[in-house]
């Protein structure tokens, strides 16, 4: 039963994800005619945006102005969170938040991580969730899809990438908020709360009392789902039966993890016109996801190995688990979920089985398998790059992609943006596992606690902001070093990318010939699954047989 | 060449930037969410507002979507929470499922419910992820009607009875195993036979 429920889920996804990726297209051209919706609204955003918004950017002006914007978002959500106190929508009260934990906070929904060390209904007022945090789950995700199409633009032989600008604005406008309009309306009718009024106080059968949290939480889990954003309103996420409460919502809130992702592939093949390699790329990564999404079924159907002898029922492991979504939804989502950098959770992962939890990791370490909305597509270009060289030089001929030469600047670049993750996971996880600002932290003794570390640079470098959250993060020295590996882990590898495009758009393009590497074929759909599973297995399995090979093997598993 | 890196044009990025955000914000901050807690309160008052569930006085007793707390024997008893039913602080317990202290936790809960020899149902010895999961197995309950029905003064079949009529299965097919909230049922339970 549980096979036919995932190859519903993800095979319905993927049905969705064509059209979508169709609708994205359209939404991320330019008008094609001078009347109708799409050129009113162009030329409304012209006047809004000025002479900046309608030129031609080469790849510096426009990875300019996305770090300006960036920027930008910072401030402003900075400047929303240190104020919440004094603004309106704040219903119950929620005083000033520590400027580090700001900080983390605003690096984190900046780069599409959302990486959480406070609690939604504890820490926030509706203002700060609406307005600040909201805010930027729709506007980073925007952030990505623009990064994605202009690297599209170069790599079809562009020299200039497009606007920034205008590129924003339109996959806001024109792609997150209608779909995030649906989404929340299916969500809402499906029995999300959203309302304004602050927590009820009920007193329960027993006489004791119960504050009920509650909040805009609708509005929110549509885009933080859709945008693989993954900040929850409440703390405890989409485990929370406020934020998903019935089997049907978590199937729905489900598909919307991979939606924006899947669609971002069809979206990157339509515009550089190699639909067919699009499809090849896809398919790698749905197989991968599919592999993914079996083992750690299998895996976590094993029961809780602490109850060994223990006269309980022999059940898959329901720790952290909820039971209105069944057994195959926890360790499904997780893998969803780490494998698209979005990082929302309907179980907690640090009381995932061992394995399971590997299964997470794997998924943030490769980080393409569809990735977050327009920089997965971003990440496996890098790999892609990779494995064009690779087999280039088996062959003995100069490695081409796309028509264009790869030469030691482009792989130089590649190969730099590939290193910066295992660089900030792999360091960041020895620096804090070796002093007390990790070891002190950790919730679980022994290699599990070793695992919570790693799983918390994973997350941040992946962007991803899942976590295994018995690990007392909420302290300056992880709300500096996260903070600072988000941004290292977001603006890096888009920012490369876009500067190997620029370089790809400016050689001259060199005719197809019988010795070219075709990217539209099954050899290539292996040479991409190689590079991105062998340099992934090179780089991490030492860190994996650490922590939770060795805690599986520990408890005799 | 990048009249965009010249001071200038710097400053023109910066003023679309800040006509870019009050756009974006007053459409995806204001617009939308309005547009929704509309469809909510037209539409779903009560599940938007939170299913909260009121006595014959008018109070709030709790919320259908939430667990709440239960330790006397006449009444069902939810899974455990990590946060002792706290509906303002949700969470799990983050053990790791090899942990020590989910072994001791267990054990705990294993010397106070006597299940009549039988191994005990796992949800009853694993917290949920969000503390706050509204329902237990059905099986899970019927470990406990032999306590509620002698706490109560009511024959077991009855409280059974009860249970079957409780019994949901939210998944159909999916999910094999038929579940019950446990505070409608305590609710029930209280209707048919107010506590002494």
């Amino acid at each position: 039963m549980s096979i036919f429920f995932i190859t519903l889920l993800l095979g319905g996804t993927a049905l969705l994800s064509w059209p979508l990726g169709k609708t994205m297209t359209w939404a991320m051209s330019p008008p094609q005619q001078e009347k109708g919706f799409r050129f009113r609204l162009e030329s409304v955003l012209q006047r809004l945006g000025g002479e900046m918004i309608v030129m031609e950017q080469s790849w510096q002006q426009y990875v300019l102005s996305l770090l300006l914007f960036n920027a930008v978002m910072f401030a402003v959500v900075f400047a929303v969170l240190a104020l919440q106190q004094q603004l309106p929508l704040n219903p119950d009260a929620k005083g000033a938040i520590e400027p580090s934990l700001i900080f983390n906070t605003a690096a984190s929904f900046i780069t599409n991580t959302n990486l959480q060390h406070y609690a939604g209904e504890v820490t926030m007022s509706y203002f700060s969730q609406l307005f600040g945090l909201m805010w930027l789950q729709f506007v980073s995700a925007a952030t990505g899809i623009a990064a994605l199409a202009a690297l599209a633009r170069g790599l079809s032989g562009r020299t200039g990438l497009g606007n920034f600008y205008s590129d924003l604005l339109r996959a806001t406008l024109l792609i997150l908020l209608p779909l995030a309009t649906a989404g929340a309306t299916i969500l809402v009718l499906g029995g999300l709360v959203m309302t304004l009024d602050g927590a009820a106080f009920a007193t329960t059968l027993e006489g004791a009392g119960q504050t009920i949290a509650r909040g805009p939480v609708a509005a929110m889990v549509a885009i933080k789902q859709l945008g693989t954003n993954g900040g929850g309103f409440f703390g405890a996420n989409s485990t929370h039966p406020f934020e998903n409460p019935t089997f049907l919502t978590n199937i729905v809130e489900c598909m919307f993890i991979i939606l924006v992702p899947m669609a971002s592939v069809w979206m990157f093949g339509r515009l550089t016109g190699r639909l067919r390699h699009a499809a090849v790329v896809f398919l790698v990564m749905g197989a991968l996801l599919a592999v993914k999404v079996g083992f750690a079924n299998y895996l976590e159907s094993a029961p809780t190995a602490a109850f060994k002898e223990l006269p309980v029922a022999a059940a898959a492991n329901l720790e952290g688990k909820e039971l209105r979504f069944g057994t195959a939804a926890g360790p499904t989502w997780g893998v969803l979920t780490t494998a698209t950098s979005n990082g929302s959770v309907n179980c907690m992962h640090d009381s995932l089985n061992p394995l399971t939890g590997l299964v997470a990791l794997i998924g943030m370490w490769f980080n393409v398998t569809f990735g977050g909305v327009g920089v997965g597509m971003i990440n496996m270009f890098l790999y892609i790059i990779v494995g064009v060289f690779i087999s280039g030089m088996m062959v003995g001929r100069t490695p081409e992609y796309l028509g264009r030469k790869v030469e030691t600047r482009e792989m130089k670049f590649a190969l730099l943006a590939i290193l910066v993750h295992p660089l900030l996971i792999l360091g960041g996880t020895a620096l804090f596992a070796a002093t007390s600002w990790g070891a002190a932290t950790v919730h679980n003794p022994g290699f599990h606690g070793f695992s919570e570390i790693l799983y918390e640079f994973s997350s941040a470098a992946a962007n991803n902001g899942s976590g295994f959250e018995g690990l007392g993060d909420n302290t300056v020295p992880w709300n500096l070093a996260t903070g600072i590996v988000m941004l290292l882990g977001r603006f890096l590898p888009i920012v490369l990318p876009l500067a190997i495009a620029g370089s790809l758009a400016a050689k001259k393009p060199v005719p197809a010939t019988a010795g070219t590497l075709r990217t539209d074929t099954p050899l290539f759909g292996i040479v991409i699954l190689g590079s991105v599973v062998f340099i992934g297995a090179l780089l991490f399995l030492p860190v994996a047989v650490l922590g939770p090979i060795a805690e599986h093997l520990a408890a005799g598993g | 060449m990048n009249n965009a890196i010249t001071e200038a044009g710097l400053f023109s990025q910066i003023a679309a930037s800040v006509r870019i955000v009050l756009v974006t914000m007053t459409i995806c901050c204001l617009l939308y969410p309005l547009l929704i807690l509309g469809v909510g309160r037209l539409v779903t008052p009560r599940t938007a507002g939170g299913s909260l569930l009121r006595n014959d006085q008018g109070e709030i007793i709790g919320s259908e979507a939430l667990a709440q707390g239960f330790t006397r024997p006449e009444y069902f008893w939810p899974r455990p929470s990590a946060v002792d039913y706290n509906a303002s602080a949700a969470g799990g317990s983050n053990l790791s499922p090899t942990s020590p202290a989910l072994r001791a936790r267990a054990e705990e809960i294993l010397a106070r419910s006597a299940a009549g020899g039988k191994p005990l149902p796992a949800d009853l010895v694993t917290a949920s992820g969000s503390g706050l999961d509204p329902h237990i197995t059905l099986q899970a309950a019927s470990c406990q009607a032999q306590r509620v029905a002698a706490a109560r003064g009511l024959e077991v079949g009855a409280v059974m009875e009860l249970l079957a009529k409780h019994a949901v299965r939210p998944g159909r097919v999916f999910t094999p195993e038929p579940l019950v909230n446990v505070l409608l049922l305590n609710l029930d339970l209280d209707r048919v036979r107010p506590r002494r």
